[in-house]
């Protein structure tokens, strides 16, 4: 690796990867300064960047106005929730497809995937039925099932991909020495597997809380999560461009952390391990 | 290892997975399927459980079909080539020793975990507004007049929103895989005397066919089903309506059911066309 690195090659490349960086990373930082300012500030003509007065004014107004709370509050239960439940079902198939395999494991894996493919508007009106029948539209548990429901083949495949790395050789090692399959389990393999339950929960609660088709199209006022709330803003009444930025950063702020915290499992998750 | 007792074990384990899928996919299936060969309008009291392929022939002949067929091809293609084709050439450039490398990562990768619905209001408000986005700033600072992006240049402006939102996983993923690539190869390579753009083409872009296969793979199976984006950017006018945005207007805000489902039943199909052709080169790809 000893590559002998001009310092000039390193300014160029230095220069041009902050240029894209910023350039890609504007609208959001955008969306953050325009919430500190007031709404006058927000489409004055040529826009300010750094220089304005800097107020908390617009957070506070979206929280008394709107409740923002609440919304925020279904999404965490709703993101929370699906990612829980579906852990609960996932594992022990994924533990069962990694450790006992047949030959149909990888059409059972395939096939599972391959629901993800079914398009959300396809199904959506009987799911509504269905919901209204059971008197579960527009509630959080409606949603944690379909959430948990769509995300289930992603989770089931991460976890595979985890315990599939899981070396069967210290399994057999710890079999030798007399380990019973109770010992085995707890004291083998869960602590090898959870680093890879981790992974998996964060990349599922990313990815419920930003789901958007059906927390739009299943709830109204009482299960709305923060993605409904933010689109409820697009009408021509709520448009004012301070407090939308507020709210859109309080939308994003916890989950873009949680997503830089977790780039390398994101990868090695979303790729089911196929790229390292 | 696998004794007739684990693997009734094993079973048991996965039976809630697979039946709740099962489930999950039967039961609205059939549903659809049911509802698309009948005459269903709810809000006019309309229910005639059996009207044959008359939604089938209606939504297949309707213009607005191919239209959204064709949307939603172009939308794909287009956000999957400018994708992964920027996608490696910023890969590369972070593959590159830079100052501050960290930072410049979480820069680039931020645009991910935005959510939808919001990267569509701080695209159609903040950037491209023909009033105060930045960019009629940038066009009135150029002399110009400034451009109404989502109303003029629709089906651009989407694809300009989902390449932004999806640049950073192609991004990501590819990067990973160049950094696993063996460098003393492409010392070699360099010390043979072969130009850059030989290494890039012999050595780098295979080195990436897996992790690009993958990319293709996960964008499609969202971008088939984006809905967040079009909704509170167009609301499908102005020939943004792909045809899952299609299905939708027909089945919630026309309340046809008949005739969405029968869209819905087309949306399946294409998809699992997709699909069949996916999951091939994936099951090729990702030895299981």
């Amino acid at each position: 690796m000893a590559r002998a690195v001009t310092p000039r090659r390193k300014a160029i490349a230095t220069t041009a990867a902050w240029g894209i960086g910023l350039l890609l990373f504007f609208p959001i930082l955008w969306t953050i300064l325009t919430s500190f300012k007031t709404e006058a500030q927000a489409i004055s003509n040529p826009p300010v960047f750094l220089f304005f007065d800097w107020t908390f004014e617009n957070y506070q107004v979206v929280q008394d106005r709107s409740g923002y709370m609440k919304f925020l509050w279904n999404s965490v239960i709703i993101a929370g929730g699906s990612t829980l439940l579906g852990i609960i079902v996932a594992v022990p198939a994924a533990w069962s497809m990694a450790f006992v395999p047949s030959a149909r494991t990888k059409d059972i894996l395939l096939w599972m995937l391959s629901t993800k493919m079914l398009p959300a508007v396809g199904v959506l009106y009987p799911i509504s039925l269905v919901f209204i029948k059971l008197g579960i539209l527009d509630t959080r548990i409606g949603l944690v099932v379909v959430l948990m429901l769509i995300n289930l083949p992603i989770i089931v495949w991460m976890l595979y991909t985890y315990f599939r790395e899981i070396p069967s050789e210290i399994l057999e090692a710890a079999r030798m020495d007399g380990a019973s399959l109770k010992e085995e389990i707890l004291y083998v393999l869960t602590p090898m597997a959870v680093p890879g339950i981790a992974s998996t929960l964060l990349l599922n609660f990313i990815l419920a809380w930003n789901e958007a088709f059906w927390t739009l199209n299943l709830t109204a006022a009482n299960a709305a999560p923060l993605t409904a709330f933010i689109a409820s803003y697009s009408s021509p009444e709520g448009l004012f461009f301070a407090k939308l930025s507020a709210a859109s950063t309080m939308a994003i702020a916890p989950i873009l952390i949680l997503g830089w915290f977790s780039q390398k499992q994101l990868v090695r998750g979303l790729t089911f391990g196929a790229v390292k | 290892m696998a004794t007739a007792h684990s693997r009734t074990a094993a079973r048991y384990m996965m039976a809630p997975a697979v039946t709740l899928l099962l489930g999950w996919m039967l039961v609205p299936l059939v549903m659809t399927l049911y509802f698309s060969f009948s005459d269903y309008r709810p809000l006019r009291g309309v229910f005639e459980p059996w009207v044959g392929f008359e939604n089938y022939v209606r939504f297949w002949n309707s213009s607005s079909f191919a239209d959204s067929v064709q949307t939603t091809l172009i939308l794909v293609a287009a956000v999957l080539v400018i994708t992964v084709a920027l996608g490696i050439l910023l890969a590369m450039l972070l593959n590159e020793p830079i100052w501050g490398q960290g930072i410049v990562r979480i820069l680039v990768i931020s645009p991910f975990f935005v959510m939808p619905t919001v990267s569509a209001l701080v695209w159609k408000n903040m950037m491209l507004d023909p009033n105060n986005g930045i960019f009629s700033h940038i066009w009135r600072f150029f002399g110009a007049v400034p451009h109404d992006f989502l109303s003029q240049s629709p089906l651009f402006s989407i694809i300009l929103i989902l390449s932004w939102q999806w640049l950073p996983f192609a991004t990501l993923i590819l990067l990973t895989a160049i950094q696993s690539l063996d460098s003393e190869q492409l010392e070699a390579a360099e010390m043979d005397g072969a130009p850059p753009l030989a290494r890039f083409w012999f050595l780098i872009l295979p080195h990436l066919g897996r992790a690009i296969t993958i990319v293709v793979l996960i964008q499609t199976i969202f971008l088939l089903s984006i809905f967040a984006e079009i909704f509170v950017t167009t609301g499908g006018a102005f020939g943004t309506r792909t045809l899952s945005y299609l299905v939708f207007q027909r089945i919630v805000e026309s309340q046809n059911i008949g005739l969405g489902s029968a869209g819905g039943i087309f949306a399946v199909i294409v998809a699992n066309i997709v699909a069949i052709f996916l999951m091939r080169i994936v099951g090729k790809n990702l030895d299981a």
